[in-house]
């Protein structure tokens, strides 16, 4: 419990300690195996890590499986070799948020590509973007519109802006994805042992709780939307590992100080107005998955860099070392894969897991080093 | 990305595209309130409001209480400086 002391309120985490253990342990039992909860978003990831709250659990009866939460991790490459060629065009200034700017492509990421040359500039916000584009009348201002519902707001609200004041020269690259879409992909896997789900909380925020009854009623997971402070995963992981002492699957709200049950009415007006479901998107590492995109509707087309520009739009196969997919589907530890900090690290990232802080493989990396008691495979592979 | 930092609106700077000034950590920029505005609360009403800001919008109104404890996070997280600089970068 050394790691107890340092939460805000020790009591508290020690008490939440002590009822996880208790209720689960016999669960964990029942089953031969632990319980295993994914924390969907990367930012509960972070703070899983930075907190070392799997060392405060039993193993033997506990064990978090990373999500697929964080948008830039599951960027796939030719995504970014879209990019790369619309930054190439010399009447275009590519704008883009600084997570994505080391993301590799087949082409090399939006980093390399403007040490080559190229007009790409990171921007804090869309409404900079937009900026620019006042700013730069005879260029075309690309901004790569990512990110789950948290950012899909932002970067409509930027659009609707764009269009009250006429600006003929902004687009979006639009490669926002959806979270429900992506948990019903992940719950139709054969393979699934997931047992719960601690739920993003930002992305709640924006759409709700609604959007996950599907998860305890059609496949009979509790879920509890999680703040991120490391006291509310604690409190959000005993919330489900109680549901399923008591057998119960339901959308629980851990949140509530930031979650309204119904989500922000006029970020997901914002949203309908300009998105609408893609029938596919490709991710990184999990392959095509069904209506787990947005693009933009055709009456934003002027506003829509995929109707503007000509892409490459090729599907590019992942390094043959790089073992991201298997990550994000639970099938191994970051630190499992046979380029982990070797010839993939925080620095040189070969995929994308190691490239954001909220990456479960750049987590590891940072926090979980001295924590990696499975097994590595024994040879190193040389890429 | 989704963790967002909180801010305190200052100033409203544009009442028609619901734009103001937000204060983070000392760091002022122009933020969008339009996700923070509704019927009950009007644009100018925003102004001493704690708001959680994702990318330059105000997502959520909080308590001034839960923005401090976020913000603490976020140092401990060693997210509070990248997200401020960012704000910088760009104003």
């Amino acid at each position: 419990m050394r790691y107890a002391d340092e939460f805000r309120d020790p009591g508290k985490a020690r008490t939440l300690v002590a009822e996880i253990t208790r209720l689960a342990v016999p669960l964990a039992a029942a089953l031969g195996r632990p319980l295993q909860i994914m924390e969907v978003c990367g930012g509960h990831t972070h703070t899983i890590f930075r907190y070392g709250l799997k060392a405060m659990l039993p193993e033997e009866a506990v064990e978090f499986v990373h999500g697929p939460g964080c948008p830039v991790c599951v960027l796939p490459m030719g995504r970014v070799d879209d990019c790369v060629a619309l930054a190439r065009d010399p009447k275009i200034i590519f704008t883009t948020f600084g997570d994505a700017m080391r993301v590799p492509g087949s082409q090399g990421s939006l980093l390399q590509a403007r040490a080559n040359g190229a007009d790409v500039r990171m921007v804090y916000s869309p409404l900079d973007a937009l900026q620019i584009a006042r700013d730069n009348p005879e260029r075309e201002v690309v901004f790569f519109a990512i990110g789950f519902e948290t950012t899909m707001p932002s970067t409509a609200l930027t659009v609707l802006q764009a269009r009250r004041e006429a600006i003929a020269n902004f687009s979006l690259f639009c490669n926002h994805i959806t979270i429900p879409a992506t948990l019903r992909a992940i719950l139709e896997s054969p393979d699934l042992r997931l047992d719960g789900f601690l739920g993003p909380g930002h992305v709640s925020m924006v759409i709700g709780n609604r959007p996950y009854d599907f998860i305890a009623q059609e496949y009979r997971r509790p879920i509890a939307v999680s703040g991120f402070e490391p006291l509310d995963l604690l409190q959000s992981l005993w919330m489900v590992i109680k549901q399923i002492a008591e057998g119960r699957c339901e959308v629980e709200n851990q949140y509530k100080r930031v979650v309204p049950e119904s989500g922000n009415k006029q970020a997901v007006a914002a949203v309908e107005e300009v998105f609408e479901l893609r029938e596919f998107f490709e991710w990184r590492g999990l392959g095509s998955i069904d209506h787990s995109g947005v693009r933009m509707r055709p009456s934003f087309a002027a506003f829509d860099a995929e109707s503007k520009f000509l892409m490459p739009n090729l599907t590019v196969a992942d390094p043959k070392s790089c073992q991201c997919g298997e990550v994000l589907k639970g099938m191994i530890k970051p630190h499992q894969c046979r380029v982990f900090g070797s010839a993939c690290t925080p620095e040189n990232p070969l995929g994308a897991l190691m490239v954001s802080s909220e990456g479960a493989c750049a987590a590891y990396y940072q926090y979980g080093r001295l924590d990696m008691k499975a097994p590595r495979p024994a040879a190193e592979v040389q890429v | 990305m989704c963790l967002g930092i909180p801010g305190r609106v200052v100033e409203i700077t544009d009442a028609a595209n619901k734009l103001g000034l937000v204060d983070v950590c000392g760091v002022r920029r122009q933020v969008n309130l339009a996700c923070v505005v509704n019927e009950d609360h009007s644009v100018a009403s925003c102004v001493g409001d704690w708001v959680l800001v994702h990318v330059g919008f105000a997502m959520s109104r909080i308590n001034e209480e839960e923005a401090h404890l976020t913000l603490e996070l976020l140092r401990e997280l060693g997210e509070a400086q990248s997200e401020i600089d960012a704000m910088r970068r760009v104003n």
